[in-house]
């Protein structure tokens, strides 16, 4: 199937994984937006999830483990945000920024020995025959695990949040914390584990681009992913599916932007990579021109700081 | 066991201020008691240990005769006390079920406790649907929603802090009715307040407490609700004065005046119109949230309306900002007095300046004059009786009461010839309330006119020559107040909002 130079099913089968890296970033971001903190730190927290997880794959040769070190990566930058925030009650918004200055810093000195090494393959999963169906084959039964656990962990997160008391709580805290602490839940507690989940979902998205996608580390590969997860999360408005939709729509921007290049269309190449950012930037302004008459989707007490003083 | 809840030596302190100081008192099971005492008395720190929230530095608690030691308020809900929170214990963006399942230590699957929120609600009179989002509430039904959610448990004791502030006269009743009913139950009730009269028909005992400590205690049956009064305030009552005043011309009024609501929650301004003479002290009452802050910041200037809907002494201001209003003689103080009528990390002068500008020569040429503002500053310490260090200090340093004393005064001082107050005594003791209410009063009748945005209905019928109610961002036509009885105002503040009891 091929439209005007550019074969629609291969290019959706790119898309997934091209966007499974802001997927994870994003989902992790809502579940720590939805427990009321902003965390702007998700760039900073998603190269050193890559820095960490090629590393940990090339020395041990498994790159299963070199995803959990992502995660573990994440987790702990973000657990450093949640210390400086919840405890010390930094400025979320002047903290996260730091955070992202300090991961790309910190995963440029650790990344230098690593520039040019090629990191242990990542296996696509083997459907048998279920990959040959056409058009559906290609598109749902040819990826690696990392592509159907992101997914699997969309529907967790919604389900979680949707329907289970610990995603109650989540929803409580980030809502009014004043409540929730007077009705004697621990909002300092929920909010370091919402971040630490937050941190290592990004992780694991830095981890998936070093390893996959690219795969190789080269300094700065995140190049805005984490600004990208950060503006999915407005422009869902808070909600799982919609990330999903939203990751998706700038991955396939991004895969479609590639087809065009390559099919030799004559429009200018710093044209075609900006269109992701540009078209994303675009869809929120839209999305927010709406929503000024609808319900405002954002937790209440999102990027407020929280002190038990009375 | 005759004693549900014994309370001995309870003590806590603050950085600098002893909250609770050797207080002690006991509870039986199916008795209503009253804890009785002004704004800072101790009362909420009382509780808050009793439920958990706070710790003491010292002194003993035995519940149902076993020692009793709350590390949370999840130990004082698993003991039997439940509590039901002047404000800050709901989420408007989740539903009624939700906030309740949230307020339980086991709650059932949503669906069964949906059945028992329906079941309970009914059987004690107060309506609910677990279904409706908290926010789209009136402020009556939120208490419901938390009522219920400590019915739900069974409790031995239910602490109730302020709880008849937000509600309407026949709301009011419907609640008397349901606590009376737990009462013959067995159910043991704390009960807060600073309203005399509502202590005296509920309660069958209280401890008065004043500065941290029991100053008595009494059967409030017994005693006059001036003689409680003067329990809880130490000191004999000023009456206030309320010379007889003459209005003159119409000088603010509004036509037509209608408001997009400023939040999510907010209620919308929906054709509102008065007309205020010259002299008139016109009373707005309401429960909060029904558009008081919207309709004072639609006449401050704060969001200016269509043209023709506001007009002061027969010019239309209605699209000028708070300056060309101020300029024209138009003052407000609005209720918020951290952060919206004060700065609070400014200094009482820099504070002054910001409102007094227009009115008073504070600036020449753009530079601001220090010594002038100093000056106005220290004018309204001293004519306000604003307990200060001085007038150096920052907004945020001074007490509730002094610091709306001195905001008041701010805009008194500067001889407005409308003077609009939301909430001009809101959590202040009955001394500054008193001054602040005179001060109110001396104003109208130097021929100013005067509207007061106030929940407090006494405080209404004590200094307004006409009412209006507030409700759903509606205004009523305005009333004399003279010969008004306390059942009209509730009706035409909404009744109970629809909503009737149950059992009868």
């Amino acid at each position: 199937m091929i439209v005007g130079g550019i074969d629609i099913v291969s290019l959706t089968a790119t898309l997934m994984g091209a966007s499974t890296p802001v997927l994870l970033a994003a989902t992790g971001e809502l579940v720590a937006e939805k427990s009321g903190v902003l965390n702007l730190g998700v760039e900073g927290m998603m190269i050193m999830g890559a820095v960490a997880g090629f590393a940990a794959a090339v020395a041990t040769g498994n790159p299963v483990l070199g995803f959990a070190m992502g995660a573990v990566a994440g987790a702990l930058m973000a657990t450093l945000f949640a210390f400086l925030t919840q405890k010390l009650l930094s400025n979320q918004v002047a903290t996260g920024l730091a955070l992202t200055l300090f991961g790309l810093g910190l995963s440029a000195l650790i990344g230098k020995g690593y520039e040019g090494v090629r990191p242990p393959p990542t296996a696509k999963i083997d459907f048998g025959p279920l990959s040959d169906i056409p058009v559906l084959g290609r598109i749902l039964f040819s990826h690696d695990w990392m592509v159907y656990l992101s997914l699997i962990l969309v529907a967790v997160v919604w389900y979680v949040l949707r329907s289970t008391r610990a995603g109650l709580i989540l929803r409580a805290v980030g809502e009014s914390h004043d409540a929730a602490h007077a009705l004697g839940y621990r909002v300092v507690a929920v909010r370091f584990a919402a971040l630490a989940f937050g941190g290592a979902l990004a992780g694991l998205g830095g981890a998936y681009l070093s390893l996959v996608r690219v795969p190789q580390w080269t300094e700065g590969m995140t190049a805005g992913a984490g600004w990208i997860a950060l503006a999915i999360v407005v422009f869902a408005s808070w909600r799982p599916w919609r990330v999903l939709l939203g990751a998706y729509l700038f991955g396939g921007i991004t895969a479609l932007q590639l087809q065009l290049q390559a099919a030799g269309y004559a429009i200018p190449v710093h044209i075609l990579s900006m269109a992701p950012y540009v078209i994303t930037i675009v869809v929120l302004v839209i999305l927010s021109a709406i929503h000024r008459h609808g319900v405002q989707a954002a937790p209440a007490s999102l990027g407020k700081s929280f002190h038990a003083s009375s | 066991m005759s004693e549900l809840l014994k309370i001995e030596g309870l003590t806590k302190a603050y950085p600098g201020v002893v909250a609770n100081d050797g207080v002690g008192f006991s509870v039986r099971p199916g008795e209503v008691h009253a804890l009785l005492g002004e704004n800072g008395a101790g009362k909420s720190t009382l509780v808050k240990m009793i439920y958990g929230l706070v710790k003491p530095d010292a002194g003993t608690m035995h519940f149902a005769g076993a020692p009793y030691a709350p590390t949370d308020p999840r130990a004082a809900r698993t003991a039997g006390v439940a509590m039901v929170f002047q404000h800050f214990s709901l989420f408007e963006a989740l539903n009624v079920a939700e906030n309740v399942a949230l307020g339980m230590e086991n709650p059932p699957p949503m669906r069964q406790l949906s059945g028992k929120i329906r079941e309970i609600s009914k059987a004690y009179g107060l309506p609910l649907d677990p279904a409706r989002l908290v926010g789209d509430l009136s402020a009556g039904e939120r208490q419901r929603v938390e009522i219920v959610r400590c019915l739900l448990q069974d409790p031995k004791l239910l602490i109730m802090d302020e709880p008849t502030s937000v509600l309407t006269p026949q709301e009011v009743d419907i609640l008397f009715h349901t606590l009376r009913k737990l009462s013959s139950e067995g159910t043991a009730i704390l009960y807060i307040s600073h309203k005399l009269e509502e202590i005296r028909a509920l309660c069958e005992g209280a401890t008065i407490l004043r500065g941290g400590k029991v100053v008595g205690s009494c059967n409030p049956r017994e005693k006059t609700a001036r003689e409680l009064a003067e329990m809880m305030v130490g000191a004999e009552l000023k009456v206030t004065d309320r010379a007889e005043r003459s209005f003159g011309e119409v000088v603010l009024k509004a036509t037509g005046l209608s408001l997009p609501p400023m939040s999510q929650f907010g209620p919308a301004l929906k054709d509102v119109g008065f007309e205020l003479h010259a002299g008139e002290v016109l009373g707005i009452g309401g429960v909060a949230g029904n558009g008081q802050e919207e309709l004072l910041a639609t006449l401050s200037g704060e969001k200016p309306s269509i043209p023709g809907t506001v007009t002061l002494m027969g010019k239309d201001i209605s699209s000028l900002g708070p300056n060309g209003r101020r300029a024209m003689g138009l003052l407000a103080a609005p209720e918020e007095r951290l952060g919206h009528a004060a700065v609070p990390a400014m200094s009482l002068i820099e504070n002054a300046i910001l409102t007094g500008t227009m009115r008073k020569p504070l600036t020449k040429n753009g530079f601001v004059d220090q010594a002038a503002a100093k000056r106005f500053a220290d004018e309204i310490i001293a004519a306000f009786d604003v307990r200060t260090p001085g007038s150096h200090v920052a907004a945020r340093a001074l007490s509730g009461g002094n610091l709306q004393k001195y905001v008041i005064g701010r805009e008194v001082l500067q001889n407005p010839a409308v003077l609009i107050v939301n909430q001009p005594t809101w959590g202040v003791d009955a001394a500054a309330a008193a001054a602040i209410r005179q001060a109110l009063l001396d104003l109208a009748a130097k021929g100013a006119a005067v509207i007061a945005i106030s929940q407090d209905l006494d405080e209404l019928m004590e200094i307004a020559d006409n009412f209006a109610a507030l409700n759903e961002g509606k205004l009523s036509a305005p009333r004399p107040t003279q010969g008004l009885t306390i059942e009209e105002i509730g009706l035409m503040l909404g009744g109970a909002h629809g909503m009737q009891e149950a059992t009868a």
